[in-house]
């Protein structure tokens, strides 16, 4: 078993305004199979939590059951973190919020645990803006259990062994758009151009943050006829490439491209989308909706930032709680006593 | 760029950089990978093929290459390169009926080799095998040259230097000691088919200083008193001694110094210290024998009563360089007077050839040295080879076995009528590593250790005795953990590009950030757009062909790869895997005929 990694780094490599180096957000070494598109996202993750200048130990990491929800072993190792019941990542997430609000939250969860098992507590996670960023690795099988068909994969591709899927599949950045995410996008992990970029974003955005990444499974998803497999990926993706550029920070083009469009986000950074078409507006959910079924007909896959709603009330303004974290209040405060329950008792009477 | 041809035997030898810059080519990762297995027989004859000396270059070898092993590249030091290959040397079980012999029967071509250093030990080694008649002539009463002359046995114990240079007199060469060439022309009138000459570059250069006449008797050319040294002529010197240079025969004369008398030993050099031509643990050894290395100091006179030398006295310097980096020494006004009973002077040595009638058909070119073909060479008397110090100028011991092997090669050729322009192409294989599942055939773990010192004998003792070994060795442990430092660079990835499917699991995994998916460029533009940007020009780049899903490139900087073989780990396809590359210099009498580089691999 040679299994280790070492533990040189490029001797030029980075550091950011933290003094961090990129190692310094790495993880235990992956026990994926080689080739796991997972692998690709937790590097995303790495990469932009680095060059963000977030503290490691600022982030809560959480995830439900299967491979996808196996990565938050793989990245952030100085981070708080928590791999809960199947499906049931978000009601973690939920309670983990807010009682600490100053954390930064990043779920990761799979097609299995958030489109099949999780539908419910997902469907309620995003209706309520739950302040995170929510990852879905979608590689359209179970791959944890020898690769049966998830509720992501397209009506009428076939599964490793030949099986045709006879049912219609959820798409879940569609789902998000229409039950009220303040964030979608769609990536693919195979593009950490666009992916890190996009997560950058989805941190920095104060709101539900969906990010469906497409995550081909090698061992069981990544055949000719598959629509979640490389090559598929890299023939049908229509992508709209994605900068991130922090506050303070000039903003400068990389990419040659008449129909762009500028987002300022709350903290002051700005991202930039380089659409497909100038009649996209990505601040509506009609045309999200519209530009994602569009290119869906046409075989495509449409990726990068879909759909945004800035200023949105995030659930703690929404139950208007209070400013600080719950571990920095003391007892009186937390628990004000009996004169405060009678009040609250007399309330609902 | 065009995509990288592996094929080519020297894209991946120059990925190996210690055996790339090793004059011999000697495959070091591989006998390291043998002592740290505890096969040091083994790991002896992958040097001995190779170096033919590797107990001597063991402990005296200039290392050139330390400086250019990738681990100094990552941290701060080398592999003790050197100091393992002791190892394999030390304990070693017996060799002798490894080692090639004579055939009974000569093939009746006789060959004199003049000088016997390790050039012309080297020729004899190749050839002798072959039924060549080698007789070797040298005026001092053992072989060795400049090896037992000029290497004080405090570093190189004579047994070793006996037992290694025995390996090949006991090949049937006919030995001439205690003979002194003094003309070409009557070695070349008693028949000899090929002569090879292997003389170095025997003389000191000395300073012409006021002063230098007059006290003659306490003043010295080193290597003419480390030869005086060696052979026991000379066993004592003066308290106070000053020894002038800074390479290391400087340094060996004033370690010597140090044992035959001397307590206030001090080295005065001209130029600056980070330029001092001594290798920088020839100066710790020197430092730790409380020896001051004086720097930036111009001798200006030698200083005496009636011939009976005081001291000499130096002008002070600074050293400044004008744009184009020439360097200048600068008189500051300042002047140094150190005292002196008798003073070394070891700064530089020259090649000299009074033996050499000049109407034999030899050309003779600037500096008075004879015209030699860098790559045969052969003289322009074609039955005439030189070799080691005496073709080019003072360089080293493997240097010099290095011009052995080549001239071998020529002069096996000539004896046979062919071209001596016409050189086999070096040997190599190409063999995957993959032994199954996590399975690699070599330790790919990376150890994080420091380099390892080699444990000396205390001070005192050494200085008690000129010929007690300094260095211990390492012994068997630490040797084991010293070797597990090596990166196994000659374990080669492999880049098969119509296998990848662009999953991006290597450029995830690779801890020093070495490979990338990019669209191609022309290089320059490519090494900067690069994860991490690829300065070093001397590393190369692997660029494969374009990829068949986005026709983009893999491009690696070979430059601070650990061959942890973690991309070939992770790799779902195989499109990566390590293989080990194993890449040897041709010999003289190879039957190999092709003569185009060539690669077997798996």
């Amino acid at each position: 078993m040679t299994f280790v990694k070492p533990a040189f780094r490029h001797p030029d490599a980075p550091r950011n305004e933290l003094g961090r180096s990129r190692q310094d957000y790495e993880g235990g070494l992956s026990t994926l199979c080689a080739g796991c598109g997972h692998d690709s996202v937790s590097a995303a993750i790495i990469d932009a939590c680095f060059e963000l200048n977030i503290e490691p130990h600022k982030v809560a990491k959480l995830s439900g059951i299967g491979c996808s929800s196996k990565t938050p072993a793989y990245f952030l190792s100085g981070s708080h973190s928590f791999n809960s019941v199947h499906g049931r990542m978000p009601s973690v997430a939920t309670g983990a919020n807010l009682a600490n609000r100053d954390l930064i939250y990043i779920g990761i969860s799979g097609d299995g645990d958030t489109a099949s098992i999780g539908l419910g507590q997902f469907a309620h996670v995003v209706r309520r803006n739950l302040n995170m960023t929510y990852i879905v690795e979608n590689n359209g099988c179970y791959g944890l259990t020898k690769g049966q068909d998830s509720a992501t994969m397209d009506t009428g591709t076939p599964n490793k062994k030949g099986d045709l899927n006879m049912y219609s599949p959820i798409d879940l950045a569609r789902l998000a758009i229409e039950i009220g995410a303040t964030f979608v996008g769609r990536s693919f992990s195979g593009d950490k151009q666009q992916l890190i970029p996009l997560i950058k974003a989805a941190i920095s955005h104060r709101g539900f943050a969906l990010l469906d990444v497409v995550s081909p499974c090698v061992t069981f998803n990544n055949h000719g006829e598959s629509t979640k497999s490389y090559e598929h990926m890299r023939s049908a993706n229509t992508d709209m490439p994605v900068d991130f550029v922090p506050m303070r920070q000039e903003i400068t083009a990389t990419y040659d491209s008449g129909a762009t469009c500028e987002v300022c986000m709350h903290d002051g950074s700005v991202v930039r989308l380089y659409k497909q078409d100038n009649d996209y507006d990505i601040e509506d959910r009609q045309s999200a909706l519209e530009a994602t079924s569009h290119y869906a007909k046409e075989g495509k896959i449409l990726t990068g930032l879909l759909y945004i709603q800035r200023d949105s009330e995030e659930l703690h303004d929404v139950l208007d709680t209070a400013r600080r974290p719950l571990n920095s209040m003391n007892e009186q405060q937390l628990c004000p006593g009996p004169r405060f329950l009678d009040s609250i008792n007399a309330g609902l009477r | 760029m065009k995509a990288t041809d592996t094929k080519d035997p020297e894209y991946f030898h120059k990925v190996v950089d210690c055996q790339y810059a090793c004059p011999a080519h000697t495959p070091v990762p591989e006998y390291i990978r043998l002592i740290a297995a505890g096969r040091y027989t083994d790991a002896y004859m992958v040097n001995w093929e190779s170096n033919v000396f590797p107990g001597i270059l063991g402990r005296t070898c200039d290392r050139p290459c330390e400086p250019a092993c990738r681990r100094g590249r990552i941290e701060e030091e080398a592999v003790a390169i050197c100091r393992l290959k002791r190892v394999a040397a030390d304990n070693k079980d017996e060799v002798s009926h490894l080692l090639p012999t004579a055939p009974a029967e000569g093939n009746g071509k006789r060959i004199a080799l003049i000088g016997a250093g390790p050039a012309s030990l080297t020729v004899a080694r190749d050839l002798a095998p072959l039924g060549y008649q080698i007789d070797l002539y040298d005026d001092q009463p053992v072989g060795g040259g400049f090896m037992r002359s000029q290497i004080p046995a405090f570093r190189l114990p004579p047994e070793v230097l006996n037992e290694e240079v025995d390996y090949i007199l006991n090949m049937g060469i006919r030995q001439h000691f205690q003979t002194y060439v003094s003309s070409l022309k009557s070695v070349l009138q008693q028949g000899y088919n090929a002569v090879f000459i292997g003389t170095g570059a025997p003389r000191g250069s000395d300073l012409d200083i006021p002063g230098r006449e007059a006290c003659d008797k306490s003043i010295h050319v080193g290597i003419d008193w480390l030869a005086s040294v060696a052979f026991d002529h000379v066993n004592k010197i003066g308290k106070r001694v000053l020894v002038l240079g800074g390479g290391n025969t400087a340094m060996d004369c004033c370690r010597t110094a140090r044992r035959v008398g001397g307590e206030d030993v001090k080295v005065v050099v001209r130029s600056e210290f980070s330029r001092m031509k001594a290798s920088a643990w020839e100066i710790e050894d020197a430092a730790a024998e409380d020896i001051p290395i004086i720097n930036n100091h111009v001798p200006k006179e030698f200083v005496h009563e009636d011939g009976v030398l005081k001291g000499m006295r130096f002008t002070v310097v600074d050293v400044v360089y004008d744009a184009d980096g020439n360097r200048e020494l600068v008189p500051t006004g300042e002047e140094v007077f150190f005292e002196a009973d008798e003073v070394i002077i070891a700064i530089g040595q020259d090649n000299a050839f009074p033996w050499i009638e000049r109407n034999l058909g030899i050309e003779f070119g600037k500096w008075d040295m004879p015209v030699v073909d860098k790559t045969t060479f052969q003289s322009t008397l074609k039955k005439v080879f030189l070799g080691g110090d005496a073709a080019f100028g003072p360089e080293n011991i493997i240097t010099a076995v290095a011009h052995g092997h080549q001239a071998a090669i020529s002069i096996d050729l000539f004896l046979k009528g062919e071209r001596v322009e016409n050189r086999l192409a070096p040997g190599v294989t190409l063999v995957s590593q993959k032994m199954g599942v996590h399975e690699w055939s070599y330790d790919s773990e990376v150890s994080n250790d420091d380099r390892y010192p080699v444990p000396h004998v205390s001070k005192e003792k050494a200085l008690r005795d000129r010929k007690l070994e300094v260095e211990l060795g390492f012994d068997i442990d630490v040797a084991y953990q010293e070797a597990e430092r090596c990166l196994n660079c000659d374990v080669q990835t492999v880049f098969t590009t119509s296998k990848c499917i662009e999953c991006d699991a290597c450029v995830d995994i690779c801890p020093t950030d070495c490979i990338n998916f990019i669209h191609n460029d022309a290089e320059p533009a490519l090494r900067q757009s690069l994860r991490r940007p690829a300065k070093r020009m001397d590393q190369d780049l692997y660029v494969s062909n374009a990829l068949p899903q986005t026709k983009r490139v893999m491009v690696k900087d070979e430059d601070v790869c650990l061959h942890c073989g973690l991309c070939a780990e992770r790799c779902p396809t195989g499109a990566w895997d390590m293989q080990r590359f194993f890449y040897s210099v041709t010999k003289a009498g190879s039957s190999c005929k092709q003569s185009s580089p060539s690669m077997t691999s798996s």
